[in-house]
């Protein structure tokens, strides 16, 4: 089971009480009385952006770009129609932390979604939910309904005038969905396929106009930095890395879980809460922030931070908070191959260097690991993936070369090994 | 083509969005009838764009680009199985190959007496829980250990 | 705003929203790309256009990228060569490297690139992917989809242009496919444009696949022979034969697209039902001959019958499609035997207007003025089947704000968005046009010029009325529905009216692609009688130029029993056809559009001539010269021309520039009083000409004729109809006309008004029937 520190979303969240995500739990836990609170004062939008702002509050969704500051760019008094989309989509292995939220405490997002769209003019939310996790998007639902109910939701939220509207959309099997603009056009019932930027979503995105995306857990943290003060959540991190993050740790510990902590807290600590290494293996390398991050030798992860500056000092990404722990008896092209066999699949499609260029990243990879490989093998993986970072339209392609370069450059021996011997380096198991 | 209370079902997906964008409600849709009919046949797809009021093969684009839609026949289970480097790393590809050995069919099949469809997935947001199962597209099983698998497909029986 | 920008060094402005390849197109700086289309919306897709922006950090796509002031653009540097050579690479990988057998190869865009970058040996060693064939039907060819290269340009042409996504790309990666519907053809009137947009050989054209190397084609000029717009073409010829037709572009008539019929209705060329030789019927039997044999028999006959019963006995009937230079010379031929009786109106039936007309009928503009009006109104039309590209061109216009209104007699699927629309039965259009007339009146406080009866206007009359009124500037406009309406002179009337209280300007389009060149040179004499009289007053000499009575007939019944009467019936076509056999006696083998010099005339009363692209087929003459001949033999004078420019000059005095002159849309409205009532017995026919039976050429085409467009008529009915009636969908009923009964299956159709038998004219199955908006009744228990 799961296991959660608190901080600010997961905050005196009981998450063995079954009932814990309903309203009146979260209303015991004191939610609402941050939407209460703007209603009730009437406090105006570009103080609760300030507010937002002032959090140092991140992007939770793998970019990391600041929240308040997104918000800064809709355009509040445009005429019509404006949107708030969450994003739901999880999908970059490894993680699993929006699902937690959606589980357990549904109704900070719903909270959090009313409060941006109060700050940002719109009246009609939605959020995306990964089609895999179904039941959530279930729950989601039920959640709303309890807040509609409730007065919280809707027309006329609380008696102030104020209306707005969420609805739940659910994704069914595609990864890139959660780029934010694949999962735009998929909103809008078509295939996921990123749009070209610009226009950018804040001028034209949903059915062209303008709208805010942000992760589950961006729009979790909100109520809390209205409710407490941005100052508070700034304070519980680091300078530029404020608040508490979700880490999703995966892999070889003895507990795999959501740990909701810090930003800035060392990577051994987490480690340590994650109960250390399963059957007391030696930790071999970290991928700390989704498959799309680089990987990362476990010696050099012993001295990093769990933040965005400090992860990104060491050569890869705090990313979406997932962190994927591997042990001495990886094969790390075996790894590897699992990792490109997924963006291989999960290419949309439309960029011809990600089309082709996943197939074949993939296709090396699987005759390097078959003992098919050959010796000008590693340098066609390096510029195979030359040809394809930064030259699409999403940045799929360059989650799809990040690995193969991180993985290439920090464990190079095993692929020439593999390519020479035709045999892992490492006597691979994979659990 | 679908049952009235399929229709009221997609009914309600479409009032979520404006008026006329009853395109997104395609996803929706395309769901609720795959769950009536067990899969999605030409046909259906076919009478899912006409009702939304989009052309059938931009239903079919979206049919065929995601993954949880089932184009062709499936078993009255299908069971998903995330083999993803994370799940692999606390027994995905255990529990795909306990699977596979049980059912006595590979990725992609069906048992010969119609119950199971085995599938490989990619991340579910699940990988905390690993080795998770996809049941029925729906409903998501976590540690599924062998034991856990014996119980599961006895439920399901 | 003007921007700066720098492309290459070259230092240029460009307005506000460019993108670097519009500013690239400015200077003539050619970007690879394959994506991108000028007419298509920006997918950014195939990244061949990647290019160095000074300050980015990576390459950016021409196509997509904004320009911004200031900004410097290197297209030719390591950075945007080095990405563009990788683009092209990946393309590669998986695309079959035989362009020595591929259909496309010689205009292949990839090839054409791909041999720029010279990549030599692929570094790509595993297996290429297989892609399966598809069958998007009888004109594109999908058979080698393992050469596309996933741009989407077909999807998006299908979507934008024709309005309806008829091409889609499936599953996903490296998986994607382009496909159409599963068992689904690509029906789109305008459907061969993606085998031009198709910038590698996976879409090609079907009738013409692998029959020529493109190479050894000669590439000439002509003009579509189709619908009034006057598309521009390249004809490709080899060896005498024309095996291709492409668009030629031309931003104000046809962009850069063709209809389907203007492209695949060649096939109808090479055809062996075309008439090579002389023919005379004696003792009811066909003989070839040779030509002084042919026009001594004619010129004979016809100088005898005048000499017998008088020039006013005569008739010259000749269709729109033919070329202005010929109707020059059959109508001089007539003046010069006396005969007045000559039109070209074959279709229709209401000639009360000519009365009152005072010139020569016309759009009223250019094709672009009338796309670019912010309120159009429609008035019987199929409209995508009459005017596929006008139909498109609309279509672009409603998206950019165009209010599209429509009086219809059904309600066709446009794949556009409409304003408002009146559909109604064939005779109450009259009515419902009046009552948008009233509505104006009563808007604009005018009172109504016509003495018109009084009319309950509904909502969508008003609609119609105040979108009129308002736009800044409107355009009516009537179809060819309107012009084969029995009262076609009271839509005239009321259109007129109509333009007066709202301001918009109003016209019809041209049905042919001479009509306007025959409207302004082969209506009859004054004192002459009309098409309709001499189709239905047995004369006793025909002259048929290009007319084939039981396709081109307004009533074919009738006029095939007229025909029958007749003395003589002297035929100058280019196909044989039964009927033809059955009623001419004399066939003179013409030349069709390919085979001879001459011009047409569009909508818009702009003249284009064009010269023969292949030698006349067998003994074929260009019937220009057949009349000179014929004018000779009647020692008639002015008939020494020796091409079609000296026949040109003769009517230079009419032309300004490249537009004819003495056109007019007006009416003497004197005195004219509009009926509104709305009677009809029985079922009322709403018989319009299916688009592939239009003309000789399409009925011939065999291509065309497999289309979906081509399927043999049926009986359409509106559900309340068909119940009324106690039929079902699907069953085979008798329907009668007149004298004629036809077999006819029965179709359910809900686009019409209750009370009207859809049954299409000009085709085999229903040429024996009476006119196209007649009574018709169904026939049971057969
Ligand atoms: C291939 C790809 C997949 C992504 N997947 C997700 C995802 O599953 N969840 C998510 O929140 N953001 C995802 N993103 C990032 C989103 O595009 C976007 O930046 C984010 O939702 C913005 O929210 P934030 O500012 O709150 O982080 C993905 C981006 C890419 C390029
Ligand atoms: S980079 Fe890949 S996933 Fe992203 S838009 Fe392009 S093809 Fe699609
Ligand atoms: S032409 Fe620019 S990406 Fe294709």
């Amino acid at each position: 089971m799961a296991i959660y520190a608190s901080g600010v979303i997961f905050e005196g969240v009981d998450t063995s009480d079954a009932g814990c995500w309903h309203l009146d739990a979260y209303l015991k836990r004191g939610g609402y009385q941050a939407l209460k609170k703007i209603l009730e004062n009437k406090i105006p939008q570009d103080e609760v952006i300030a507010e937002v702002k002032g959090s140092g509050l991140r992007g939770r969704g793998g970019a990391g770009f600041p929240t308040g500051l997104k918000w800064s760019f809709m355009p509040r008094s445009f005429p019509g129609e404006k949107y708030v989309v969450c994003n739901t989509d999880e999908g970059e292995p490894g993680t699993f932390k929006d699902r937690d939220i959606l589980r357990y405490n549904p109704h900070s997002l719903i909270e959090g979604m009313i409060i941006a769209g109060y700050a940002m003019g719109s009246r009609c939310g939605y959020n995306y939910i990964h089609g895999e996790i179904f039941e959530m998007y279930e729950r989601f639902e039920e959640a709303l309904e309890e807040a509609r109910q409730a007065g919280l939701l809707g027309q006329n939220i609380c008696g102030s005038g104020f209306n707005f509207e969420l609805y739940a959309h659910h994704g069914y099997g595609a990864y890139i969905c959660g780029e934010e603009t694949a999962l735009l056009e998929s909103l809008e019932g078509k295939k996921g396929q990123p749009r070209f930027k610009p226009p950018f979503p804040a001028s034209f995105g949903l059915y062209g106009k303008p709208t805010t995306i942000n992760n589950t857990e961006s729009f979790a943290s909100v109520p809390f930095i209205i409710r407490d003060g941005g100052t508070r959540f700034l304070e519980q991190g680091k300078p530029n890395n404020g608040g508490t993050k979700l880490f999703s740790v995966s892999g070889h510990v003895n507990r795999p879980g959501n740990y909701e902590i810090p930003l800035g807290t060392p990577f051994s600590t987490l480690l340590e809460m994650c109960g250390g290494m399963r059957d007391g293996k030696k930790l071999k390398a970290v991928i700390p922030g989704g498959s799309s991050a680089p990987v990362l030798p476990g010696d050099i992860m012993m001295d990093v931070t769990m933040d965005y500056d400090s992860i990104a000092k060491a050569g890869s990404m705090l990313g979406s908070g997932a962190v994927i722990v591997m042990n001495e008896d990886i094969c790390m092209v075996k790894a590897l191959e699992r990792l490109a066999y997924f963006y291989h699949e999960e290419s949309c499609g439309q960029c011809t260097p990600c089309r082709e260029g996943t197939g074949w990243l993939y296709r090396v990879i699987h005759r390097i690991e078959h003992g098919l490989g050959r010796p000008e093998d590693l340098d066609l993986l390096t510029s195979v993936g030359n040809n394809m970072a930064g030259r699409t339209i999403c940045a799929l392609a360059d989650a799809a070369v990040f690995p193969v370069r991180s993985f290439t450059k920090h464990f190079r021996n095993e692929f020439e090994y593999h390519i020479e011997h035709k045999k892992c380096l490492v006597n691979h198991k994979w659990c | 083509m679908l049952s009235q209370e399929s229709i009221e079902k997609i009914d309600r997906e479409l009032a979520k969005y404006p008026a006329d964008q009853r395109r997104s409600a395609v996803m929706g849709a395309l769901r609720i009838a795959q769950t009536e009919k067990g899969w999605l046949a030409t046909e259906t797809i076919e009478f899912v764009a006409n009702y939304i009021g989009i052309s059938p093969v931009a239903a079919y684009e979206v049919a065929t680009f995601y993954n949880m839609y089932d184009l062709s026949p499936v078993g009255k289970h299908k069971i998903t199985v995330c083999t993803n480097l994370p799940c692999a790393l606390s027994g995905g590809y255990d529990a795909a190959e306990y699977l596979k050995q049980k059912l006595g069919i590979d990725f992609g099949e069906t048992t010969s007496d119609g119950k199971f469809t085995l599938c490989e997935g990619e991340c579910m947001g699940a990988c905390g829980d690993a080795p998770v199962l996809l049941v029925n597209n729906h409903t998501m099983c976590s540690f599924m250990s062998r034991e856990a698998i014996d119980k599961k497909l006895a439920e399901l029986k | 705003m003007a921007l700066e920008i720098e492309i290459d060094g070259k230092k240029l402005t460009v307005p506000d929203g460019s993108t670097i390849m519009d500013a690239a197109h400015q200077v003539g700086t050619y970007i690879p790309h394959f994506c991108y289309h000028k007419k298509l919306s920006i997918a950014a897709n195939c990244r061949m256009c990647l290019v160095e922006v000074e300050k980015a950090p990576k390459p950016l796509p021409a196509c997509a990228t904004p320009v911004t002031d200031g900004m410097k653009v290197f297209t030719h540097s390591d950075l945007a060569v080095k990405a563009q050579k990788g683009v092209m690479e990946f393309l590669l990988i998986n695309h079959p490297l035989d362009c020595p057998i591929c259909d496309q190869g010689g205009e292949c865009q990839l090839q054409d690139l791909a041999v720029g970058y010279g990549g030599g040996d692929s570094r790509y060693q595993e297996e290429k992917r297989s892609v399966p064939e598809k069958n998007m039907g009888p004109l594109v060819s999908a058979e080698e989809m393992a050469r596309c290269i996933h741009c989407t340009r077909c999807v998006r042409f299908t979507e934008e242009i024709g309005g309806f996504q008829e091409i889609g790309m499936a599953h996903r990666g490296e998986f994607s496919e382009i496909l159409p519907f599963l068992g689904k053809t690509v029906d789109s009137e305008i459907s061969g444009n993606v085998i031009d947009l198709c910038p590698v050989g996976a879409l090609t054209s079907k009738p013409f696949r692998y029959s020529a190397r493109t190479w050894e084609l000669s590439r000439r000029k002509s003009v579509s022979p189709h619908d009034g717009l006057g598309s521009n073409m390249v004809l490709q010829v080899k060896h005498n034969r024309v095996y291709r037709a492409l668009p030629l572009e031309n931003e104000s008539i046809n962009e850069c697209w063709l209809a389907d019929r203007d492209r695949f209705s060649y096939e109808a060329l090479n055809s062996d039902l075309r008439l090579t030789k002389p023919m005379v019927k004696q003792d009811g039997r066909w003989i070839e001959t040779d030509w002084a044999a042919a026009l001594d028999y004619v010129s004979h006959g016809l100088k005898d019958i005048i000499a017998r019963d008088g020039a006013d006995r005569v008739a010259f009937l000749a269709s729109p499609h033919s070329t202005t230079e010929e109707l020059f010379a059959l109508k001089k031929l007539a003046r010069a035997l006396g005969v007045k009786n000559t039109d070209y109106r074959t279709r229709r039936a209401d000639f009360r207007a000519d009365a009152l007309q005072n010139g020569a009928l016309w759009l009223g503009g250019d094709v672009v003025e009338l796309a670019a009006a912010k309120s159009v109104l429609v008035i019987g039309s199929t409209l995508r089947k009459e005017q596929p590209l006008i139909a498109a061109r609309l279509r672009q216009s409603v998206k950019k704000g165009t209010q599209l209104n429509l009086l219809a007699l059904a309600d066709d699927d446009l794949r556009t968005d409409t304003h408002a629309k009146l559909v109604v039965a064939p005779a109450a259009l009259v009515n419902a046009l009046a009552q948008v007339v009233a509505a104006a009146a009563e808007l604009k406080q005018e009172s109504c010029q016509l003495s018109l009866d009084a009319v309950s206007i509904s909502d969508e009359a008003r609609r119609i009325a105040a979108s009129l009124s308002e736009a800044e500037t409107g355009a009516i406009v009537l179809g060819n529905l309107a012009q084969h309406h029995p009262a076609f002179s009271e839509l005239l009337l009321l259109a007129q009216e109509l333009s007066r209280l709202t301001g918009a300007r109003f016209g019809l389009f041209g049905e042919a692609a001479n009509s306007v060149g025959a409207e302004v040179f082969f209506r009859p004499d004054q004192g002459g009688l009309n098409a309709a009289q001499m189709l239905a007053q047995p004369q006793a000499a025909y002259v048929l130029l290009n007319t084939e009575p039981d396709f081109d007939a307004h009533n074919p019944q009738l006029a095939k029993a007229t025909l029958g009467q007749a003395k003589m019936v002297a035929a100058l076509t280019a196909f044989r056809s039964p009927e033809l056999l059955a009623c001419a006696d004399v066939l003179l083998p013409i030349a069709p559009f390919t085979e001879t010099a001459g011009s047409f005339i569009n909508m818009e009363g702009r003249l284009q001539s064009f010269n023969g692209v292949v030698k006349p087929l067998g003994e074929t003459r260009p019937a220009w010269k057949v009349l000179r001949v014929l004018g000779n033999l009647a020692q008639a004078n002015g008939f020494d021309f020796s091409s079609v420019e000296e026949i040109r000059a003769e009517f230079a005095k009419q032309l300004n520039a490249d537009r004819v002159t003495g056109l007019d849309n007006t009416l003497k409205t004197d005195a004219a009083a509009v009926s509104t009532a709305v009677a009809a017995e029985g079922l009322q026919r709403l018989g319009e000409v299916p688009i592939y039976q239009a003309d000789a050429l399409c009925r011939r085409a065999t291509s065309l004729q497999q289309t979906a467009d081509a399927r043999a008529p049926i009986l359409g009915l509106h559900p309340d109809t068909l119940r009324e009636q106690q039929l079902q969908a699907g069953q085979t009923v008798t329907v009668r006309q007149g004298e004629a009964e036809v077999s006819l299956t029965v179709g359910e159709d809900a686009t019409l008004p209750s009370g009207v038998a859809r049954v299409p004219t000009a085709h085999p199955l229903t040429a024996s029937l009476g006119a196209m908006f007649g009574r018709i009744d169904i026939v049971r228990g057969k």
